[in-house]
């Protein structure tokens, strides 16, 4: 049975997660040079349209086919074979749209290991490689009856499926890729603030279609998604910008780097937790994942835009965090700090299965890809920038 | 009095800067250019076709100084913009007839 208010507010969250994907694009191509803006924001573009048809093909399927032994789904439903217009509350066909623009979304955060230096044609092959066998399968367990779910683990709205897998997968990728030409010794100097927070306000606006659709249905759970999201994400800016202003300035784009590793941490514990727990998870995101940040810089690698820092270790915190915080009186299960450790070690399992499955899936489908066709452009395209030699195109 | 003025590469404008800076050169007039070199630019290949990438973005460093300064903000500069690659850059000087202080004395 269709309901019609549920569905006018999942189509409208749809629309409003699709926005986040251009939004990562703009918040990263505000953020590398000037030669690299317009291949930057395509790359999330490209990831998008890629996937969008991956996931109508056999994505969906693969994650929210039949069980097949835990690990990922059966083909039943290639090129959307019985996926139709009706469904419990929802259409079908509309949750595997609301499911593609997750899937379209986590493929662009990635971008981040390999900014400024990856071949478009690499970029595409590797894209589809990645979320056939990374993506999809990490839905399955979550959401599509996966060992993960069938355990117990709490993923509301994506913290292992979206953020551990793009943030492990973008480190995995910049090992593989290699440091930019001059990282460490040249400053790369952002080519537009203004860019990259215009991107981090799409990105917030598209949050709460990202968290409070993932109840499926318009009501309590949703609407309470709604405002922890925008708890954690307000949180998070504040104390990532206390935390750079301790070290100098409080950056604007500490600032909306807080922010959104308030709205990572989050996501999985959405539908979970209550407003104290939301500013818990908000305060210690922005700390963790600024601390994470500078512990990249030492180490002096270049996953250039920070989807490690913010996404992998964000989205880390997030899923044990939704261990910690959850209420019974909210999403119907207790956690740590209610009495029951049990959910916290199920949190954690899930997160570190998650973590090392992507990580080395990555890291092999990228050295596979750099074996052979190549993931990285040559030096002298890379010198003036990949906006000219990859697109034809130049923002001056 | 002469003037420097050094085309050099943008990316490595902050290590001739601080050079500059660290032998007490303080004055400096900085504008971003374009141009091309001998080698009239970088071809790449793409898809089979090649492109000629012909106006690659450089900066220009001014300095005007003493005769007896010249040849060692030369030496600063080339030592700190080289990378041994074609497009590092050129530097030329020029004679200066007058330095006035736009401030009032």
């Amino acid at each position: 049975m269709i309901d019609s208010g549920d569905t006018a507010f999942i189509i409208i969250c749809t629309a409003m997660v699709m926005l986040m994907t251009p939004g990562v694009g703009l918040f990263y191509g505000g953020m590398v040079r000037n030669k690299s803006v317009i291949s930057m924001i395509a790359l999330a573009f490209v990831a998008f349209a890629v996937v969008s048809i991956q996931w109508v093909i056999f994505g969906y399927s693969l994650a929210f086919g039949p069980d097949i032994g835990g690990f990922i789904g059966g083909l039943d439903h290639f090129a959307l074979n019985g996926v139709g217009l009706d469904g419990d509350g929802i259409p079908d066909i509309l949750f595997m749209v609301f499911q593609l623009v997750f899937a379209g979304l986590t493929l662009a955060i990635l971008t981040s290991g390999m900014a400024e230096r990856v071949k478009l044609s690499a970029f595409i092959v590797f894209g589809l490689l990645w979320t056939t066998l990374v993506y999809d399968p990490l839905a399955h367990w979550a959401w599509g009856g996966g060992w993960a779910s069938q355990l117990g683990a709490l993923d509301f709205a994506g913290g292992t499926v979206v953020h551990i897998s793009s943030g492990f997968g973008a480190l995995a990728a910049a090992l593989i890729i290699g440091k930019r030409l001059g990282f460490g010794q040249e400053t790369m100097k952002p080519a537009n603030i203004p860019l990259t927070l215009l991107g981090g306000a799409l990105l917030w606006f598209g949050w709460f279609g990202f968290n409070a659709g993932s109840e499926l249905a318009a009501d309590g759970i949703a609407a309470n998604a709604f405002v922890v999201t925008n708890i954690a994400a307000a949180t998070g800016a504040l104390t990532w910008m206390f935390a750079s202003w301790y070290h100098g300035k409080p950056s604007s784009l500490g600032m909306i780097s807080g922010a959104i590793a308030g709205l990572v941490a989050i996501t999985p514990a959405a539908g979970f937790v209550n407003v104290m727990g939301a500013i818990a998870i908000g305060l210690v995101a922005g700390l963790l994942c600024y601390g994470a940040l500078l512990f990249r810089v030492k180490k002096g690698l270049d996953e250039s835009l920070d989807a490690w820092a913010i996404h992998g270790v964000g989205g880390f915190w997030g899923a044990i965090a939704t261990g910690i915080f959850c209420v019974a009186t909210i999403g119907g299960v207790d956690g740590l700090l209610y009495g029951n450790p049990e959910q916290f070690g199920i949190q954690l399992l899930d997160a570190v299965v998650a973590m090392v499955y992507a990580f080395v899936v990555t890291y092999v489908i990228a050295l596979v890809v750099e074996k052979t066709i190549g993931l990285r452009v040559p030096e002298d395209e890379e010198y003036v920038g990949t906006d000219i030699a990859q697109f034809g195109e130049s923002l001056l | 009095m002469k003037k420097v003025e050094a085309i050099i590469r943008p990316e490595r404008l902050d290590k001739v800067s601080e050079a500059l800076l660290g032998n007490g050169f303080h004055a400096m007039t900085v504008t971003e250019v374009r141009g091309r070199g001998k080698q009239k630019g970088i071809a790449l290949q793409f898809r089979g076709k090649e492109i000629m990438v012909d106006m690659i973005p450089k900066v220009k460093i001014e300095i005007v100084l003493e005769d007896e300064l010249v040849d060692k903000v030369i030496d600063i500069i080339r030592t700190n913009a080289q990378t041994g690659k074609n497009g590092d850059g050129k530097v030329f000087v020029y004679d200066i007839e007058k330095s006035i202080g736009v401030r009032a004395e």
